[in-house]
């Protein structure tokens, strides 16, 4: 820990756009968007967080501006270190984000994924493809206007989906969704178990919920 | 004098080496003491269906333990797992290519309902896409229940009018 508790300073002195991060683990830093790859490029080369743990997103919400946000996390195998690196999209709409695919291989499949859940596009990546949903597939599940239970798609082969006239449905909600608790130590109670939504089919939503 | 008839089982010496039975009879006694099952293990049952097939269990005991990775050379699609929506139409294709006659397991919650995946990527249930015979319950289902479900599987094919069905099919 001590290592990388002064590299968000270090960075903010060589980046001064860059702004410290709350955060309840590990140092997080906020970073602009178009020093993303630099950022990232001097704590691989400067600091040695060699090993790219993650690269993810989230959606703050259909009304949020800025609405996306891009995080990576690092690891540093030598001083056994994170740090958490966050970059804001310009774009509320249509997100772009730079690929970190050139620093780590590894970032590959963490962008498509981002790309396939939230829509979130990284230039320059080398294969921008789904990866979880099939090809084609029309939304991104992991925004928040895309419901748990899921939009009406046809199936990904249009030809069984003709034979079958089966179609990607919305899944029905009573008795689920089914839901871990995590953190809770009792693994009895810590198993997915329903959440009983049932509201969203027929009845209405208990106000105290 | 009459003497006690001890002979219960079939001797050649008497039939002529002949034994008349219904066609169904026998065409069902092959099919159901011989299924050959398509392993389609997609999630956690899958390791169930394996271990079934293990001597604790040993689904050999009912001419079951042929499991073939070729939808040709199998009877039974047995669905071990979650089937999301990305994955049906390939189960629906290995189906197609099953050689009639053909029957499908649902095994465990989420073959046969989605189980606890209630969400826009799984298929709610193998049934909206091959027709199902047996639908096992458990998360996962032990193993004995899937013996169970080959069981019943069995009574039914031998209910089938397996010889009407041929004679309709040629
Ligand atoms: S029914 Fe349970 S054990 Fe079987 S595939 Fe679904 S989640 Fe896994």
């Amino acid at each position: 820990m001590t290592a990388s508790a002064d590299v968000t300073a270090t960075l903010q002195g060589k980046f001064p756009q860059t702004t410290p991060r709350a955060s309840g683990d590990h140092p997080a830093i906020n970073v602009p968007l178009s020093e993303a790859v630099a950022v990232l490029t001097s704590l691989r080369d400067e600091h040695a967080f060699d090993f790219l743990v993650d690269v993810t997103g989230a959606d703050w919400g259909v009304d949020a501006s800025p609405r996306f946000t891009v995080f990576w996390h690092l690891f540093s195998t030598t001083s056994h270190a994170y740090v958490r690196v966050a970059a804001d999209c310009t774009n509320d709409t249509d997100p772009v984000a730079p690929t970190a695919c050139d620093l780590w291989p590894a970032a590959n499949w963490h962008e498509r994924e981002t790309y396939d859940l939230l829509g979130i596009k990284f230039s320059q990546h080398p294969d921008l493809r789904r990866i979880l949903m099939w090809d084609g597939y029309p939304y991104h599940p992991l925004r928040k206007d895309f419901p748990l239970a899921g939009i009406d798609t046809p199936l990904p082969d249009l030809e069984v989906g003709e034979i079958t006239k089966a179609t990607a449905k919305p899944a029905p909600m009573v008795g689920g969704p089914f839901v871990a608790s995590p953190g809770e130590i009792n693994l009895t109670e810590a198993e997915p178990r329903a959440k009983d939504e049932s509201w969203t089919e027929r009845r209405e939503k208990p106000a105290s919920e | 004098m009459v003497s006690a008839n001890n002979e219960l089982a079939y001797n050649t010496k008497i039939e002529g080496e002949v034994i008349v039975t219904k066609a169904d009879a026998v065409i069902n006694w092959l099919r159901s003491s011989s299924i050959w099952p398509m392993p389609m293990g997609l999630a956690c049952c899958g390791i169930e269906l394996m271990a079934s097939g293990n001597s604790q269990f040993d689904i050999a005991r009912f001419g079951a333990e042929v499991m073939r990775f070729s939808p040709r050379q199998s009877d039974c699609m047995i669905v071990a797992g979650t089937v999301t929506y990305k994955m049906a139409p390939h189960v629906r294709r290995i189906y197609d290519q099953m050689a009639e006659p053909k029957w499908v397991i649902a095994m465990g919650a989420c073959a046969s309902s989605g189980g606890m995946y209630r969400s826009y990527a799984t298929l709610q249930g193998v049934d909206k896409i091959i027709p199902v015979d047996v639908y096992v319950s458990g998360c996962p289902p032990r193993p004995e229940a899937l013996l169970d479900a080959l069981i019943k599987m069995q009574a039914k094919i031998r209910r089938e009018p397996a010889a009407r069905n041929l004679m309709a099919s040629a």
